[in-house]
C-alpha cells in the first residue's frame, strides 16, 4: 500500500477518533483563549502597544497551547497499544507519522482560525489588509510547530514524565521557529505592512529540514 | 521470495517461523538467552513457562514489534523452502492476538476493524467485517464503541481483528483471557480451524487453556532459555501433562 493511502486512512481514523470526543480541541482552544485574554490584562492593548508586543504575544500563545495539543498524539496511543497494531501492519513508518502530522496541523490550524480574530479584537490590531500574508505566515509557522511536536510526542510518549518532557524538548527546538514567525508577523502590523521575506526564508526552511528530518528517521521514531 | 500477499481468504502459503539465537535484553536485563526454534509451517506450538520465562518477548520479536538485541528471525515460506526476508511482505502474513487488545475505545466494533482491513488492503471490506463480526458473536454490537465493551467482548473483537487479514501466521498471548464458557469455545473452535488450514500458530497460555489440546508441539521457557521442547512431530503431551500437574 502507499504511503499516501495509509497516511488517508489514518488522518481519517484521527480526526474521527478527535472529532467524537472533542477533548483535546476543546481544551487546547480554552487554553489558547485563557493565554490572549490574560495578556489582554497584563498590558494595555493600544494599538501602538499591541504592534510592539502582540506577534510575540499571539505566537507565544500558538506554543503553549500546541505543546499541550501535541502531548497526548502518540500517548493516547498507548492506551490499548494501539501504536503496536499500526506498526504490525503492513504500511510505512511515515505513514504513521506524517497521518498525525497532518492532524495535528489541522487542529492548530482550528486554534488558530479562532484566536486570531479574538487577538485582533482584544489587542485592537486590524488585519484586514494582510489577512492573506498573515495566513502564509500562520502556515508555515504551525508546519513546524506541529512537525516538530509530532517527532518529539514520539520521542517523549515512552517517558514516564512525558507530559513535562515534551515542553522541555520541544520549546527550546522551536526558538528559531518562535522568531522567525514572530518578525514575519510584526512585519505585517506596522502602518506601512511589508511581509519581510527573511523572515518567511526561515520558517519555510526551518520546516524543510524538519520535515525531511522526520522522514529520514521517522522509523527509530515509531519503533519500540 | 516473494511471498503471496493475503488479500484473499483462499491464500494459504505455508510459513514458518524459525528464531537463530535469539537474545534480547532490556538494559541489564537480559529477557532472551540465545533462543534457537525452528518452527515449521503449520505447527501449532504451545509456548509455555512461569511469567517472565521471555514469551511474550519471544512473541513480540517473532511479530516483528521487537527486534533481537543479537540473533536472527527468519520467516520460511512454502514447505521450508524459502525465506521472506521482506518485513513488509512478512507483516501481511502474521497476525496477533497481545496482552492489550490493539483496539481504539473510541471507535465502534466495526469502524475499528474496518480501519485495519483498510490497512491491510483487503477488498470487500463491509461483507468481511460482517462475518468476522459475525463469527465471533458481536454481530449485535457493531456499531457500539469499543469502550462499552467488557474484557471478554474485547478480546473477542481483539482476536477478530487479529483473523481479519487471513494471517498465515498466528501469534497468541494468552488469547483466552478474559473469555467466558461460550468465547472459550468459539476460540477452541476457530483454532482448530485454523490448524485443519494449514495456518501456523504460536500460542502463549496457561496450562488450564483447553485450546492447548490442539497443540501438536509444546515448548517450555524458563528464564528465558527453552527448557523443553517436543520437536516438530514429537508428541507434547507429557510437557503438556507436566505442566498441568504443577498447575
Amino acid at each position: 500500500m502507499s504511503t499516501t493511502r495509509a497516511m488517508a486512512i489514518l488522518l481519517a481514523k484521527e480526526l474521527r477518533l478527535e472529532f467524537r470526543t472533542r477533548e483535546l480541541l476543546s481544551a487546547t482552544i480554552v487554553f489558547a483563549l485563557v493565554i490572549v485574554v490574560l495578556f489582554s490584562f497584563a498590558f494595555d492593548p493600544t494599538a501602538a502597544e499591541s504592534r510592539r508586543y502582540g506577534p510575540g504575544l499571539l505566537w507565544i500563545a500558538f506554543l503553549f497551547a500546541g505543546s499541550l495539543m501535541l502531548n497526548p498524539s502518540f500517548a493516547r496511543e498507548q492506551t490499548n497499544d494501539t501504536l503496536d497494531a499500526l506498526r504490525m501492519a503492513p504500511i510505512s513508518a511515515f505513514a504513521i507519522l506524517s497521518a498525525k502530522m497532518l492532524a495535528n496541523f489541522i487542529f492548530m490550524s482550528l486554534v488558530e482560525l479562532v484566536l486570531v480574530p479574538v487577538f485582533s479584537v482584544l489587542y485592537n490590531v486590524s488585519l484586514t489588509g494582510v489577512a492573506g500574508r498573515l495566513i502564509l505566515v500562520l502556515v508555515l509557522g504551525t508546519i513546524g510547530l506541529t512537525v516538530t511536536g509530532t517527532v518529539f510526542s514520539a520521542i517523549s510518549s515512552h517517558a514516564r514524565m512525558r507530559e513535562l518532557l515534551l515542553p522541555l524538548l520541544l520549546l527550546p527546538i522551536l526558538t528559531p521557529l518562535l522568531i522567525g514567525a514572530v518578525e514575519a508577523t510584526a512585519s505585517l502590523l506596522v502602518d506601512q505592512p511589508e511581509l519581510d521575506r527573511t523572515w518567511v526564508a526561515l520558517l519555510a526552511g526551518f520546516d524543510i529540514v524538519f520535515l525531511t528530518a522526520s522522514w529520514l528517521l521517522c522509523d527509530y521514531l515509531i519503533e519500540e | 521470495m516473494s511471498v503471496t500477499p493475503a488479500t484473499s481468504r483462499t491464500a494459504v502459503s505455508p510459513f514458518g517461523i524459525s528464531f537463530n539465537g535469539v537474545e534480547k535484553r532490556f538494559g541489564s536485563f537480559v529477557a532472551l538467552r540465545g533462543v534457537s526454534l525452528q518452527i515449521l509451517s503449520g505447527e501449532f506450538v504451545a509456548l509455555l513457562g512461569a511469567n517472565g520465562a521471555g514469551k511474550t518477548t519471544l512473541l513480540r520479536i517473532a511479530a516483528l514489534l521487537a527486534s533481537p538485541s543479537r540473533g536472527k528471525v527468519q520467516f520460511t515460506v512454502g514447505h521450508g523452502s524459502g525465506d521472506c526476508s521482506d518485513p513488509g511482505e512478512a507483516k501481511k502474513l502474521i497476525g496477533m492476538v497481545g496482552h492489550s487488545t490493539l483496539l481504539y475505545d473510541e471507535l465502534t466494533a466495526a469502524e475499528n476493524l474496518s480501519l485495519f482491513a483498510q490497512l491491510y488492503g483487503l477488498d470487500d471490506i463491509t461483507a468481511r467485517v460482517a462475518d468476522s463480526l459475525q463469527a465471533c458473536g458481536l454481530g449485535s454490537r457493531t456499531a457500539s464503541l469499543v469502550r462499552t465493551f467488557s474484557r471478554g467482548m474485547r478480546q473477542r473483537l481483539a482476536i477478530a481483528r487479529a483473523l481479519l487479514h487471513g494471517p498465515r501466521l498466528l501469534l497468541l498471548d494468552e488469547p483466552a483471557a478474559g473469555l467466558d464458557r461460550q468465547g472459550l469455545v468459539w476460540l477452541g473452535t476457530t483454532l482448530e480451524a485454523l490448524r485443519k488450514d494449514g495456518c501456523t500458530v504460536l500460542m502463549s497460555t496457561h496450562a488450564r487453556n483447553e485450546s492447548l489440546d490442539l497443540a501438536t508441539r509444546a515448548v517450555a521457557l524458563a528464564g528465558g532459555l527453552v527448557q523443553h521442547d517436543s520437536g516438530p512431530g514429537g508428541d507434547p503431551r507429557p510437557v503438556l501433562a507436566a505442566l498441568r500437574a504443577e498447575a
